[in-house]
């Protein structure tokens, strides 16, 4: 008969609760990129996920193409998908207000979700794991080799966007964006442009969760919203705006449904996520990572 | 005559012929049956071959004559699997179309929101959804007069398990499930039914329907060493969990499914972890698998055959519902005609009657007409079905 120490347990409990919180943490830096320059929570970030997933499997396994072309390609399409977004949805609107915005993109990811309703079907679809389905087993606990892909693509987009904020014109560009637009454009700055881009990277960031996500948890036309609600939660929780707080609020998250799940009761998992969230915001209602000061200048 | 005159004479003719010869089976009067399916919307996976069945199954019967030479006119009503909209298409079948009786809905939700005109237009009613309250009143504890239905329940597909795991001696067991309305009614019958096949449930644990991973409750599961895991959801959800339950080495502990595992599609997704998996289905599902003498052989393989023939897409077990719904309407009005009562008493007084998800006797209390004989347990062997031994 299979038994688990307590240790191994908890261990177990910890490591899917990184793992799922990666994914969160992905989609939560999403909604914070677009958030940073534009002020709108885009609510299609999810559904920039479920199509990485459902895009990879139709690229890797019924076109074929090995993963290495396969990744980017999916990358690249969803992040087409994310421009269109931009230039159809959010970049028409004659006189933007938050409010309006917000909206676009919800009915966006209603359209977008509609679509690959069309396309894909209901059903779920499944994606070989990138290295084997041979678990690795450590303190009694079982590790899927998928996770390390999860938890690395996370680490590698946080060097990533950490670079890209820190040390390129552009990023440093999309940054003025984000701290004041009207000075921004003032100092020669296509805040426009900004935005395109935004929405760009949140979509490709998105596309790489999707991807990395699926060979864990399959994917199918409806799940979007639910990882969006749930990576929202986490880039609250971090504190909007704060690159460290989505990825630390999502990792929390992932790893509290986890712990709840496993330690109290399975029933409960949501509740738990959402109870820390409150009491978090009830304490420091900017989020962890948050700036109580500069949430006071947005408009949202 | 220019050449035009001769074009619109001969298309004339072609019409005219066209007409004549297209009433090839010429029918006296109609027999009218009303159906109500989900056909789109999120439970069109239940609706959209329920109705490929009902079509198929009146082209059929008219194929070969009608109904004492009647034909039978099907009206089918797309419900979305809205309460709403599914009560207004059955008051518009009843009263409009003026039918003999309805087939459908499909889902209990909105089974349950048609119920009440049946009774107050006495038109019977034969539903394709799972919950037994669709036909049995509570409140006054009898069944209800003008409802019947064709699916198995869940308290069946429990028994079904339990009576296999008890002859197994198997004695403890985790409950896994899904807190949708079909994981929490499996559930509540599985805790039910439990201390009646001497079942100990060691673990009880739940996971949402757009869950990710399983993990942490299986490792609890896993902690409190069962001899099976019992796990009831549909979707996705259950692969997912069957995986988990590959990666975590916990193959030595059986993995039972709900019926709701009973497409081969969930193998193929599974990657390999559906491998001795069990569940339990109905005939219909593992029509090839039955042994040439059993009752419902013939019956299955002959929907099996003439569903993937026309459709050329993989028969679903809930399409026979709406077969086994159909049929019994068109054997009463066989029976007694278009007579709303009289199709009720048939209906009622119907025994024997072989289906696609079981044999039915249906009785004063008894309109649901299956017991948990309608299931098979079917164990995944090679990446297909094989009945369990």
């Amino acid at each position: 008969m299979e038994t688990i120490t307590f240790t191994g347990q908890v261990f177990q409990y910890l490591i899917t609760g990184i793992t799922v919180g990666s994914v969160y943490a992905m989609v939560a830096v999403g909604f914070n990129i677009i958030y940073n320059v534009t002020e709108i929570i885009n609510f299609a970030q999810g559904e920039f996920v479920m199509l990485g997933g459902l895009i990879m499997v139709f690229l890797h396994v019924a076109m074929g193409l090995p993963l290495v072309l396969a990744f980017p390609a999916t990358v690249v399409l969803v992040t087409l998908v994310g421009i269109l977004l931009d230039r159809l949805a959010i970049n028409p609107i004659r006189q933007p207000t938050v409010l309006s915005l917000i909206i676009a993109t919800i009915a966006a990811s209603i359209l977008i979700k509609g679509t690959a309703m069309f396309i894909w079907g209901k059903d779920p679809y499944d994606l070989p794991a990138f290295s084997g389905r041979d678990p690795i087993i450590v303190l009694g606990a079982v590790i899927q080799p998928q996770y390390f892909w999860v938890i690395g693509f996370l680490v590698l987009t946080v060097i990533a966007l950490t670079f890209f904020f820190d040390r390129t014109i552009i990023g440093k560009a999309m940054s003025a964006c984000a701290d004041n637009p009207d000075a921004a454009s003032l100092v020669g700055i296509n805040v426009k442009g900004m935005i395109l881009l935004s929405f760009a990277l949140s979509a490709a960031i998105g596309a790489v969760a999707g991807i990395t996500l699926t060979p864990i948890s399959l994917m199918e036309y409806d799940r979007g919203a639910m990882l969006a609600i749930k990576g929202f939660g986490a880039a609250v929780l971090g504190g909007l705006g704060s690159f460290p707080g989505a990825v630390i609020g999502g990792l929390i998250l992932g790893v509290i449904e986890s712990m709840g799940a496993g330690l109290i009761s399975s029933g409960y998992k949501d509740a738990f996520a959402l109870i820390v969230l409150l009491f978090v915001l009830f304490f420091k209602p900017s989020g962890i990572f948050g700036n109580i000061e500069i949430s006071r200048i947005k408009r949202f | 005559m220019t050449l035009r005159k001769i074009a619109v004479l001969s298309t004339i003719c072609l019409f005219a012929i066209g007409l004549l010869a297209s009433p090839a089976l010429a029918f006296k009067g109609a027999f009218k049956v009303g159906a109500v399916f989900s056909v789109t919307g999120r439970t069109s996976f239940l609706g959209d071959p329920e109705k490929k069945t009902a079509e198929m199954l009146a082209e059929k019967i008219n194929n070969a004559g009608g109904i004492n030479g009647k034909k039978l006119e099907l009206i089918i009503y797309d419900s979305e699997g809205d309460a709403t909209k599914a009560n207004l298409a059955v008051r518009k079948l009843i009263t409009q179309d003026k039918v003999c009786a309805v087939i459908g809905p499909s889902l209990s939700g909105t089974s349950m929101a048609v119920v009440p005109l049946a009774a107050k237009y006495k038109t019977p009613l034969v539903s394709c959804a799972a919950s037994y309250k669709i036909v049995w009143d509570s409140k006054e504890s009898k069944a209800r007069k003008w409802v019947f239905k064709t699916p198995q329940t869940d308290t069946m597909a429990v028994q079904a398990i339990y009576t296999y795991l008890k002859k197994k001696g198997v004695n403890k067991i985790a409950v896994l499930s899904v807190t949708s309305g079909f994981g929490a009614s499996g559930r509540g019958e599985l805790l039910r039914l439990a201390p009646g096949y001497g079942m100990k449930i060691v673990a009880d644990e739940k996971y949402g329907p757009k869950d990710t991973d399983m993990t942490a409750q299986l490792t609890k599961i896993k902690g409190t060493a069962p001899q099976v895991i019992v796990n009831w959801s549909v979707g996705p959800t259950q692969v997912v969990a069957l995986r988990n339950w590959k990666d975590l080495g916990m193959t030595s502990i059986p993995f039972y499914q709900s019926h709701g595992f009973g497409s081969r599609k969930n193998i193929k997704l599974a990657a390999g972890a559906a491998e001795g998996v069990y569940c339990p289905l109905g005939a219909v599902n593992v029509s090839e698998l039955l042994p040439d003498d059993h009752p419902q052989k013939a019956v299955t393989m002959q929907y099996m055959k003439d569903y993937t023939a026309k459709y050329n897409e993989p028969l679903s077990s809930f399409g026979g519902h709406a077969w086994d719904a159909l049929q019994l309407v068109a054997n009463a009005l066989k029976a007694v005609g278009c007579d709303k009562a009289k199709i009720r008493d048939f209906l009622e007084n119907t025994q024997g009657f072989v289906g696609q998800h079981g044999v039915f006797n249906f009785s004063v209390d008894d309109h649901i007409g299956l017991d948990k004989n309608a299931f098979q347990m079917v164990v995944v062997k090679d990446g297909d079905w094989a009945l369990a031994k």
